[in-house]
């Protein structure tokens, strides 16, 4: 089995479902004979042609709203966002449109599309290379709000991402583009939507996170572990719709609950997940759900290492829900 | 720029080279335009006794709308705004799920689920629209570059008013359009008023009809109250596009003359004598008078054609107004594909509670979860 980065294993799952369905379509600013400004897609205009695989005038709201009315006429389009921090202009048509669009027409119109997105922090990005906005559409019901933290999710959660019938939000780790590797399968395969996964296993605290934060919790797990404590991982990989039954489970099994992420605390998405523990399973909790989180404030740029939380933050919430 | 496309002036006379056209045809559009006005008339007086609660007429509108849209083939599509549910009508919406559109039952294709005057048809190709302005304009194109791209000849009519040439949709469609060189026209209703905001304060633009020079394609003022001049000039448009001559601009000009909707006194933002004004070069009777010099409908049948008219629309309401509403569990269906576990647990928790408070509706039992 192939090793791939995080990037390549996006470009392989476009590869794969272009080459397998002839509907889906690709574009975006700088997404043509450059391959993106991150590369991720390099190669396809060579060999799906400009007519699959194009730049767009640059228009957030055009390249979505463009987007929905091609999934409303049969194609299958995968529109790029070069960085989730652009995606606002497009907000409207991603919330009035895209997301209302099934519902408002009685299922008579629906638009199966993919906006794919680079997102968070840690490359010196500043506010607007760096945003974490996925509660703003894990808000809005219609949407499906998809992050892998694997190169092997990556592909799999992309293809079933654009053979979906719904449109889905699918926000990429960018600090993790060519950080990560791992093994990926060849050809295509899917990683079921709105299923969790159980990156690591453990009896004493379950860590609830997702994209760029998975790597960061194994790495404070790996700590916790050498101290006794015993730390379950779980990547959510889809945050709408959520596997609630997949999240109650693995907070019940340890009682002690600490929610990770890089974006702002308030209303962020941890803020789902502890309210749904108190709602459901606060019976079995032996601790108060602690959130790591990054702050209520922009994105910062030269002090970002402490905007983002990092092991020591993490393990220090372990500690504390493991000695509540 | 030259004046605006007129074949009809405000007394019905012949203006410019008339397109020619069957009889039948144009007795079709005259019948057309009659039921806009007619259905309108109704809608208000049922939205005045509390029956329906919204109407966004399109009195005044009735040349632009059905001119325009008469020159689409059934294979094209029509992108609407709020007022273009005649034209669906005569590309084929049925009458009944008109109505049932306006009383939100269970015979309305959208379940309900719009505010009154959003209408859909999908197999006539008219997609349902959201109320916010502008955003169709881009769909239009994204749809138009599909059709293109399958090597298929229809043509994509985008219907928008004078507001929405302001907004975002607007300004990122006709740019991907002109790019992309698909088969759009897009068709501005310039009604006058955007809500009560005037032209005036909408755009300092001459005409809205130029600023498609800046997308690199053709922008055409029309007599938006003269049926001949909206049908040649859509006629003209759509033929170039569908040719591959690529997207155009049409702005219609032509005057709102109720409210913005059922909701909304005109009386407060604009004068009197505008609207006395453009009363006396109304769409309607300046094509009766044109139909009636030359023979193709008879003095006095105007009246017997409205009388029909009304006769076949109050057979219907009174048809669709004891249709019951949706199912409760039609809230939470069509979010997604499938229903998913959160939403049938959602709609189980309050149903248990309407089954227990007694205003559950039969057949509203739970999900399987």
């Amino acid at each position: 089995m192939p090793t791939l980065t995080l990037l390549q294993a996006v470009n392989d799952g476009l590869k794969t479902v272009m080459r397998n369905d002839p509907t889906v379509l690709v574009f975006g600013e700088d997404v043509g004979p450059k391959g993106g400004v991150f590369l991720a897609t390099e190669g396809l205009t060579e060999e799906f042609g400009v007519e699959r695989c194009f730049d767009t005038p640059l228009s957030e709201d055009g390249i979505v709203g463009a987007a929905i009315g091609m999934a409303m006429n049969g194609l299958r389009p995968v529109a790029e966002i070069q960085f989730q921090d652009f995606i606002y202009p497009a907000f409207d048509q991603i919330v009035s449109e895209a997301a209302k669009l099934r519902y408002r027409s009685g299922g008579q119109y629906t638009a199966p599309m993919v906006i794919r997105t680079p997102y968070g922090g840690g490359i010196r990005g500043g506010l607007y290379h760096s945003q974490s906005g996925e509660s703003y559409f894990a808000h809005t019901a219609g949407l499906k709000v998809v992050i892998p933290s694997t190169p092997h999710d990556a592909k799999g959660l992309l293809i079933a991402s654009i053979e979906d019938p719904d449109p889905v939000i699918f926000m990429e780790p960018k600090a993790l583009y060519r950080t990560l590797k791992g093994e990926v399968p060849e050809g295509s395969y899917t990683v079921e939507l709105s299923t969790l996964r159980e990156a690591r296993a453990g009896k004493d605290v379950t860590v609830f996170c997702y994209g760029a934060m998975v790597t960061v919790a194994e790495k404070a797990a790996e700590q916790a572990a050498t101290g006794g404590i015993e730390v379950a991982v779980v990547d959510l990989r889809t945050l709408l719709p959520l596997d609630e039954e997949g999240v109650l489970d693995a907070a019940k099994r340890t009682g002690r609950v600490v929610v990770l992420h890089e974006a702002p605390r308030f209303c962020g998405y941890g803020a789902e997940i502890s309210a749904l523990i108190a709602e459901h399973a606060i019976e079995y909790m032996e601790a108060p759900v602690v959130r790591v989180t990054g702050f209520d404030t922009p994105f910062p740029n030269t002090l970002e290492h402490n905007y983002m939380p990092d092991d020591r933050r993490v393990l220090d919430a372990i500690e504390h829900v493991y000695n509540f | 720029m030259t004046a605006e496309l007129q074949h009809l002036a405000p007394d019905g006379s012949p203006r410019g080279d008339v397109p020619e056209l069957e009889g039948t045809f144009l007795r079709e559009l005259f019948v057309h335009m009659m039921r806009v006005r007619c259905t309108d008339e109704r809608m208000l007086k049922l939205q005045r006794a509390g029956r329906i609660g919204f109407v966004g007429t399109a009195k005044g509108l009735e040349a632009a709308i059905i001119g325009s849209a008469a020159a689409l083939q059934a294979r094209d599509w029509l992108w609407s705004g709020l007022r273009e549910g005649g034209a669906a009508v005569m590309r084929g919406l049925p009458l009944s799920e008109y109505v049932a559109q306006m009383y939100g039952n269970s015979h309305d294709t959208a379940k309900g689920r719009q505010m009154c005057n959003h209408f859909q048809h999908k197999a006539s190709h008219y997609p349902s629209w959201s109320s916010v302005i502008g955003t169709q304009l881009v769909h239009g194109v994204g749809a138009a570059f599909a059709s293109k791209l399958r090597g298929e000849d229809a043509v994509h009519a985008v219907y928008f008013g004078d507001g929405a040439t302001s907004s975002n949709g607007f300004h990122s469609a006709l740019n991907f359009a002109g790019v992309w060189r698909v088969p759009v026209v897009f068709v501005c209703i310039d009604n006058g008023w955007a809500i009560s905001v005037a032209s005036s304060q909408q755009t300092a633009a001459r005409s809205y009809a130029d600023k498609a020079a800046a997308y690199g394609m053709p922008g055409r003022d029309v007599d938006g109250n003269d049926v001949l001049a909206c049908y040649q000039a859509a006629h003209e448009a759509i033929a170039a596009a569908r040719e591959g001559g690529g997207p155009s601009l049409l702005v219609l000009k032509t005057y709102r003359m109720l409210g913005h909707s059922s909701s909304d006194d005109p009386t407060k933002y604009r004068d009197d004598d505008e609207v006395a004004a453009w009363a006396a070069k109304d769409p309607i009777d300046r094509y009766e008078r044109y139909l009636v010099e030359r023979g193709v409908l008879a003095g006095g049948e105007r009246q017997a054609i409205e009388a029909d008219l009304l006769r076949e629309l109050d057979a219907v309401i009174h048809e669709e107004e004891t249709v019951p509403p949706m199912p409760m569990r039609t809230l939470v269906e069509d979010v997604y594909a499938e229903v998913p576990p959160h939403l049938r647990r959602q709609f189980n928790s309050f149903i248990a509670v309407a089954e227990r408070l007694g205003y559950a509706r039969p057949g509203d039992g739970a999900f399987p979860l």
